[in-house]
């Protein structure tokens, strides 16, 4: 019987549910706070990794950069060296100064020009119609006639297109003049856009007005959002690098990295989506979130699976336990009744035998001439011999009562448990005949041989048939039959007394094997029968089962181990 | 009624039990039975009395206080190996009287029993002592 269905499977419910609750718990809580704290660590040592890849990034492109500008800024210086204000002022010195420039350089100088003291372009060389443009409002120009030097901000100038300036300041006697060149803002560009990781990994260059110096990979408005507020005010940045991270309108974390450059007057700005920065930490968190996932299942599975087990066999065991507890409580009862017994018959049957001795002996003394013609004599040689076959009873009772207590003590020898059978249904045959009762039997050949006493295993089987035909016998109805079937089963041998008889009822079945317990009329049946066969069959380390049904029959099983 | 033989002398029994009411109605019952029965309650008694005077037969009760029934059987079998014994066991053990026979014992009865059946034992003993 599965323990579900048994009577304490509340019991077991419980049992099943707190030792899958168990291993729930002691798998799962050191492989959550594992995963946790190894996840957690993981998770900083990888972002202090991105962050100093970027920083690191960043910084080397800010040093490129400002080298890049500080050499254009020295080429202009070093040209407006070599030779005189007079000179510059030659077209054709100027056209072939800047043809070596862009021999040496590429197309990074797009053009030069020479301006005097009011600002008037006294000389250009160039792809532009720009010779005596006036420059005297222009902010670059300012800045050199302060500061000597300018790299000035980008800005579409009179051009109309976004290029940025590079002038140097000379002296010719007192009055200054300057020597600028354009540079090309696409060459400039491209070492910005170059800085580029992942799939939203981009860099630009903003001035201190927060307007773009470079043209960046993305659209977008430097003056919306936190762009704006950068370099103004949220955090002055102090340092060179600068980290932080935003959420921008649409719920992504955002990395700025942020690099000043050109004497803090631009700042290299790199942005990129931190879900970007961090794809490869995304995979290794997806492949783990999968295997502890998966692992969870098998967990919870295992849990599963091992409990139903565990209560299994623990139910079975149970099952088994309780079934040997009645046995050796059975065995138990039958033992103490046994002694009983014993003490019983020693007791009882020499007081009984000195009554049936003395009347006997009155019996003797009413043969004596003088009582012969005695009106009472018949009544009183009745009285006796009821005394004597009363007290035969008393000494049958004690004899089953001793051989229940002890076994008869015949020879215990190997034999054929079949032959054994065929007496009995040779003994049994003739009354089973007036019983109007058939007898038959279905036995395997060649059984092993058992060890046994052959008195008690004719006690055995007559008992059985003995209850049977009886039974049969109150009952009457035609068709009865006792059948006899051996046969091997489990490494035992097993024997077969099934009748058609009335069965037993439910109410009795369980106390057939009890030492007194009887159905018959009180003087018929010591109720010994059934139990000194128990005795003999469990002395032999073998079993007798009853199965009955009320109108159908009943059947009686008895195992006998193979020696 | 039937006694063992009509005109015989009486057969010669030692009846050896320590239950004396019963020793005494079974004496009375054997000598009404032409069986003249010299009374012992113990053991040590019956051999005692064995020693100074002949028997036919040996009536003795397997069980007894000073001594086991047994015991005496073998006692008396090295004293006259010939005397057949009867035993009576009194607790309806088939197996001590087994025992009591392979000891050398004639037969053996279990109490209660019939007159009859004890007398046809005792003529059976007495006549295969003749023999």
């Amino acid at each position: 019987m599965p323990w579900y269905k048994s009577t304490r499977a509340s019991y077991y419910k419980h049992l099943f549910r707190n030792m899958i609750v168990t291993i729930i718990g002691v798998s799962f809580v050191p492989v959550f706070l594992v995963s946790f704290t190894i996840y957690y660590a993981f998770f900083t040592a990888y972002q202090e990794k991105i962050n100093d890849h970027l920083m690191a990034l960043v910084e080397n492109h800010k040093k490129q950069i400002d080298s890049f500008l500080s050499n254009r800024l020295a080429d202009i210086l070093f040209l407006s060296e070599s030779d005189s204000y007079g000179q510059f002022r030659d077209q054709a010195v100027l056209d072939a100064n800047l043809h070596s420039l862009r021999n040496s350089y590429g197309g990074i100088f797009v053009d030069l020009g020479v301006v005097d003291a009011d600002g008037h372009q006294v000389s250009y060389a160039g792809p532009f119609k720009l010779s005596n443009v006036n420059y005297a409002d222009a902010l670059w120009f300012k800045k050199v006639m302060r500061d000597q030097v300018v790299v000035s901000d980008v800005f579409l100038g009179l051009r109309g297109f976004p290029h940025f300036i590079v002038a140097v300041r000379r002296f010719e006697g007192d009055l200054p003049w300057v020597l600028r060149a354009t540079i090309d803002f696409i060459a400039f560009n491209n070492m910005v856009e170059n800085i580029r990781i992942g799939e939203t990994g981009f860099a630009f260059i903003l001035n201190k007005e927060g307007e773009l110096q470079t043209k960046p990979r993305y659209n977008f408005n430097p003056a919306q959002g936190c762009y704006g507020q950068f370099l103004d005010c949220s955090k002055p940045i102090t340092s060179d690098i600068h980290i932080d991270e935003r959420r921008d309108e649409l719920d992504n974390d955002i990395i700025y990295v942020t690099a000043l450059l050109k004497n803090r007057d631009w700042a290299l700005v790199y942005t990129q989506k931190r879900s970007d920065a961090m794809a490869e930490m995304r995979w290794a968190q997806r492949i783990s979130i999968f295997i502890f996932v998966f692992g969870g299942i098998s967990i919870v599975a295992m849990a599963f699976i091992l409990s139903w087990r565990m209560v299994n066999r623990i139910a079975e065991s149970d099952q088994a336990k309780e079934m040997m507890n009645k046995q050796v409580i059975e065995s138990g009862k039958l033992a103490s009744l046994g002694e009983l017994a014993a003490g019983v018959a020693h007791e009882i049957n020499n007081p009984v035998a000195i009554m049936v001795e003395e009347a006997g002996w009155i019996d003797d003394i009413l043969t004596e001439p003088e009582y012969k013609n005695n009106h009472n004599i018949e009544e009183l040689q009745r009285a006796l011999k009821q005394i004597n076959t009363q007290g035969k009873r008393c000494k049958d009772i004690t004899t089953k009562l001793l051989s229940f207590a002890r076994g008869s003590g015949s020879a215990i020898r190997n034999m054929q448990i079949n032959e054994i059978i065929e007496e009995v249904i040779t003994l049994s045959s003739q009354r089973a005949k007036y019983a109007n009762i058939e007898m038959h039997s279905t036995l395997q050949p060649d059984l092993p041989e058992i060890r046994a006493s052959e008195t008690e295993m004719h006690q055995v089987f007559l008992n059985l048939v003995n209850n049977a035909i009886q039974a049969m016998e109150k009952n009457g109805g035609s068709d009865r039959t006792i059948h006899f079937k051996s046969y091997v089963r489990d490494g035992k041998i097993i024997v077969e007394v099934t009748d058609n008889g009335p069965g037993i009822p439910e109410a009795v079945l369980g106390r057939i094997f009890d030492p007194f317990f009887t159905t018959k009329p009180v003087g018929q049946g010591t109720g010994l029968g059934l139990s000194i066969c128990y005795g003999i069959i469990r002395k032999m380390n073998g079993d007798i089962q009853v199965k009955s049904t009320v109108g159908e029959g009943t059947q009686f099983t008895i195992i006998f181990p193979i020696q | 009624m039937k006694p063992v033989e009509g005109n015989h002398p009486p057969i010669r029994l030692l009846l050896i039990d320590d239950e004396r009411g019963f020793v005494a109605t079974l004496s009375k019952r054997l000598a009404k039975r032409n069986v003249k029965a010299t009374q012992a309650f113990s053991g040590r008694e019956g051999i005692q009395i064995l020693r100074k005077a002949d028997f036919d037969v040996v009536l003795l009760d397997l069980k007894m206080e000073d001594m086991d029934g047994l015991e005496v059987l073998k006692i008396i079998k090295i004293m006259i190996p010939d005397l057949p014994v009867i035993m009576l066991s009194g607790h309806a053990s088939e197996e001590t009287a087994h025992n009591g026979m392979r000891a050398g014992a004639y037969d053996y009865l279990t109490k209660p029993y019939d007159i009859q059946e004890l007398i046809d034992k005792i003529a059976s003993a007495t006549k295969s002592d003749d023999e």
